[in-house]
């Protein structure tokens, strides 16, 4: 029994959930996605922006001292100005409703966590948050994440996305060896 | 032309929505690979589920290819699309990073926002992670800003980089891009054979799914070939607009609106002087730059990169070589830029005639002045003089810049 089944057997389930689309025929509907985001708007995706502009207007609320006060933040969300008031957030929010709409549709919604078989869940999400403080650290020095940067970058051919995504390849492979125990 | 600004277009609620609606596209799209769920990405590493690499590919070919069949269509407009600027060594080590991220945390960050919202607990802890690291981030990039800032190249694609025309290089990333895709398929099913969950009807399925796809994208990279990419000169014989500019006037800013804008803290000014190198040793305006004729598809690019804010005025003796090189620079509507109206002729007229004696009846666009010695732009009328009041601008105008710094994840 592979990994993946034996997480899946957790979710509680009302119907049976619907198997995944082809990979092939994903990244085709990505590609036209990707291409009219373009088309029709100039820009690319994203996700990483967002959530760090989300991060900054929870961080003003909570401590608008700090952030009035970190230059690096202050860009966005200092003073005066709306740390939500972007293309880039609107286009999280969309990431989020449709993730969720997709999964509910083909009936694969459900409470559970997605986790190796020889980690406990408290250690899973303990490793997930760390796992995302790297990313969300890589995201901001990099300017972008693997949509912002990568997808947007490799189809516009520039040469900083390619290298960042061989760079990003290379990193998942370097440590995945090292890790193997959180995921089989 | 596209591409279009629907912000500016349907107003902030109506455009914001547009951004929404793509939004869910994406995150629907990343929803039925699978990207929701941790070992569906981290398989990839460990030569176990390659959808990450499969669909990821796949839709960099598919999104690459209907670009650049559509920008060598002329439909839309290359140099007003966002292009990720290259900051080579934190771009890697960014990438490092965020290979890191995945392996270890199971997720990136549009995925783990796809994962959060199908409900894994998991999800939504790696994307509470994305902002706490994007928060770190912003608290102690001060110390290692130059790191941060270092090995800027711009908006440099594969094209410049290579030095080959960028048809050529979309079909050599469409023929590698589909060998690695082929490879990456049979590495998935030697996996599913080991584990014997591959069915020999779910075998066949993906292989014709992927000739098919290896054939269409085949064709569009022969069409792109073939059709080629505009050129200057054909953005401005479908530029109806700038036509229209020009022809009414409007392209040619009188030296007191360009005296003023070279004073203006919200104008970022750049002169640009397209004669001989003998007239402008003679005499220039003040940190204006000289450029070949021939230079401009050049200058034009870098001006890709300029802040916002920028106002491009370009000038000739009189204006005949300057309208040709302005021609060039508003081609596809991404540079904001004037001729100086009556060119530096005009201009020596207007602020330093008590200096030189006139020429008459010089030929078209060559100096009309006697210079008697090679000063530059150490002449008092060289320096716009700073006027005393600020009139509203009738022929300049500010331009929206085209997303090329702060796009996609900024």
């Amino acid at each position: 029994m592979t990994a993946v089944s034996s997480t899946e057997t957790k979710i509680k389930k009302k119907r049976a959930p619907k198997p995944f689309t082809n990979s092939l025929i994903a990244g085709v509907i990505l590609g036209i996605v990707l291409f009219a985001v373009y088309f029709f708007t100039g820009d690319g995706l994203g996700a990483s922006g967002g959530a760090n502009r989300i991060a900054i207007w929870l961080a003003k609320i909570i401590a608008p001292g700090w952030v009035n006060s970190t230059p690096y933040l202050i860009k966005y969300g200092g003073g005066a100005k709306k740390p939500l008031d972007s293309f880039i957030v609107m286009l999280d929010i969309g990431v989020l409703l449709g993730g969720f709409l997709s999964a509910w549709f083909f009936g694969r919604f459900g409470k559970t966590t997605i986790k190796g078989p020889h980690i406990t869940f408290s250690a899973r999400w303990i490793i997930a948050f760390f796992g995302g403080t790297l990313a969300g650290f890589g995201a901001r020095m990099a300017r972008g994440c693997t949509s912002g940067q990568g997808l947007n970058g490799a189809a516009t051919l520039s040469v900083g996305s390619w290298a960042f995504l061989l760079a990003f390849f290379a990193g998942g492979y370097i440590l995945a060896y090292f890790v193997r125990r959180l995921w089989f | 032309m596209a591409p279009f600004d629907p912000v500016a277009l349907l107003g902030k609620p109506m455009g914001y929505a547009v951004f929404i609606l793509f939004g869910m596209a994406f995150g629907a799209s990343l929803e039925i690979a699978g990207f929701g769920v941790a070992h569906k990405l981290v398989g990839q590493f460990y030569f176990k589920d390659q959808t990450v690499f499969k669909t990821m590919f796949t839709s960099v070919l598919v999104a690459m290819a209907l670009l650049f069949l559509t920008i060598g269509l002329g439909w839309l407009d290359y140099d007003r699309i966002f292009v990720p600027p290259t900051y080579l060594w934190p771009g890697i080590l960014g990438g490092l990073l965020l290979g890191f991220g995945i392996i270890i945390g199971g997720y990136c960050p549009g995925t783990s926002m796809v994962s959060s919202s199908s409900g894994h607990l998991d999800g939504i802890f790696f994307v509470a992670g994305v902002m706490a690291g994007g928060l770190l981030f912003g608290s102690v990039v001060d110390s290692f800003w130059d790191f941060y800032n270092s090995s800027f190249m711009g908006r440099f694609t594969l094209p410049d980089w290579l030095g080959l025309p960028t048809e050529v290089i979309i079909a050599i990333v469409i023929v590698v891009g589909l060998l690695l895709v082929w490879g990456s398929d049979l590495i998935e099913k030697a996996w599913k054979r080991r584990e014997g969950i591959l069915t020999e009807e779910e075998s066949k399925k993906d292989t014709r799914i992927l000739t098919t796809i290896t054939v269409a994208l085949l064709v569009m990279a022969g069409a792109i070939l073939v059709i080629g990419q505009p050129t200057l000169a054909d953005a401005w014989n479908r530029n109806a607009e700038k036509q229209a500019m020009l022809a009414e006037g409007r392209a040619f800013a009188p030296p007191h609106e360009v005296s003023q804008a070279y004073y203006d803290p919200l104008i970022n000014i750049v002169l640009l002087d397209v004669r001989s190198e003998r007239d402008y040793n003679l005499y220039h305006l003040e940190n204006a730059r000289r450029v070949d004729p021939n230079d401009i598809p050049q200058v034009a690019k870098e001006l890709l990169d300029a802040p916002e804010g920028t106002v491009v005025i370009v000038m000739s003796n009189d204006e005949t070589s300057a309208v040709e090189a302005w021609k060039q620079l508003v081609a596809k509507n991404s540079i904001n830029a004037y001729v100086l109206k009556g060119g530096v002729n005009n201009w020596i007229a207007e602020y330093g005639n008590e200096q030189f004696q006139q020429i008459v009846n010089h030929p078209d666009d060559a100096l009309g002045w006697v210079i008697p010695t090679a000063l530059g732009d150490r002449w008092t009328s060289a320096i716009p003089p700073q006027p005393h009041e600020n009139e509203p601008y009738e022929i300049i105008k500010l331009q929206k810049k085209a997303p090329t710094g702060a796009g996609g994840c900024g």
